[in-house]
């Protein structure tokens, strides 16, 4: 039999028993909605706070030509002229053609690369869990830390990539430099990416590769299929769902990357690998032009929701497998 | 059967969610790519009223029946 406490015979020093007694019957007559509410209206309000009201109000600069540099000026409405001005602008289209380029090589890679890993690290082998550790070990630092590591490799004079490049091609290792050159610098960025990513389209490929029912590659040796035609006609096609998932999971970060290429190059030599998030900051925080950014910032939150919702689809795809 | 569960019947056939959630799902794709490509200005400057209508037009859809 169950045995339930009673509260209010709990005598609490210092509260006088009417008062007592009035909370009691307070909190017995809340229903358990009311008090799901109660549990929750803290996390509500924090996220209404710290979300909801900065977007709401950046909604609200975007149509106004706030410069914070000259905050004294009247607030001005200018309606949708941020918008047609970012629009108009070369400048930011290049920059999002920078920004597609790098998410496209960089998605690209770290897809050939993890999914290979996935297919050795899903057979069995002697040391499986200590290389399976290891590798997923730079998905596991920050992105400042790996960018202030990676500016140290790749240090003409000091760094030791450019050694270790130097002696595979015989250039002299002070002679070029990964960040600072115009051909090199994008390919550093897409390098560092790929090396710290990789790890993530790995674990998800395999979580779709040992998705896949032995009977199916029982069947196929049955039917004397080679490794090969196991790959192309049973590997690969029940994986797709799951390479979906990484390549838009890593889109839709790569979109929004920004500290790590601020620490690598900071958008530089020039504007070579200056991606739009960087462009936004230098908009905000540079030129203190708070309505323009503002309207650049809801383009880019505009887009991410919207690839976010593809997202959202195909993780629907891949539940219902 | 009654005139209104016709009308319903109809309703549900044209208001059904996997289409239209597709065509959203399209129109947010293309506005992206419209916004990255590398070759005509002005399909830049259209791709954001693309996105949006895709975006908006996907929550919207997301509440039809199945």
């Amino acid at each position: 039999m169950t045995t339930i406490l009673q509260p209010d015979h709990v005598t609490i020093p210092g509260v006088s028993e009417p008062a007592k007694s009035r909370a009691t019957r307070r909190v017995r007559g809340l229903s358990d909605r009311a008090i799901a509410w109660l549990f929750v209206a803290p996390t509500i309000a924090l996220l209404l706070a710290i979300n909801i009201f900065p977007l709401v109000w950046m909604i609200r600069l975007s149509f106004t030509s706030l410069n914070l540099s000259m905050s004294y000026l009247p607030l001005r409405f200018v309606g949708l002229d941020n918008f047609t001005d970012i629009l108009t602008d070369e400048d930011v289209w290049f920059r999002l053609q920078t920004t597609a380029q790098f998410v496209i090589s960089s998605v690209a890679l770290q897809v050939v690369i993890g999914f290979g890993l996935a297919l050795l690290i899903n057979r069995q082998f002697r040391g499986h869990s200590f290389w399976t550790t290891m590798i997923l070990l730079p998905m596991m630092l920050s992105p400042a830390v790996v960018g202030n590591f990676w500016t140290l490799l790749f240090q003409p004079q000091i760094g030791p990539f450019n050694y270790l490049i130097s002696l595979f091609t015989g250039v002299p290792p002070s002679s070029f430099s990964m960040t600072g050159e115009v051909a090199l610098a994008p390919w550093t960025i897409v390098l560092v990416d790929t090396w710290m990513w990789a790890p993530y389209v790995m674990l998800i490929c395999l979580a779709g590769l040992r998705s896949i029912p032995d009977y199916i590659y029982e069947a196929a040796e049955v039917d004397r299929a080679s490794a090969w035609r196991q790959f192309w006609s049973i590997t690969l096609p029940m994986t797709v769902p799951f390479l979906m998932l990484a390549v838009l999971f890593r889109a839709i970060e790569n979109f929004k990357m920004f500290d790590m290429v601020n620490l690598l190059t900071s958008g530089g030599p020039g504007s070579t690998t200056e991606l739009v998030s960087i462009t936004l900051k230098r908009a905000a925080f540079e030129k203190w032009r708070t309505g323009y950014s503002s309207a650049l910032a809801i383009i880019l939150f505009v887009t991410v929701f919207g690839a976010a919702n593809i997202y959202v689809k195909v993780l629907n795809k891949v539940k219902q497998r | 059967m009654s005139g209104s569960a016709i009308a319903n019947g109809g309703l549900m056939r044209w208001f059904r969610r996997g289409p239209w959630e597709a065509g959203a799902t399209i129109l947010i794709g293309v506005g992206i790519v419209m916004l990255v490509q590398p070759f005509s200005l002005d399909l830049y400057s259209y791709s954001f009223v693309t996105i949006l209508a895709g975006t908006l037009g996907y929550v919207i859809v997301s509440h039809f029946p199945e």
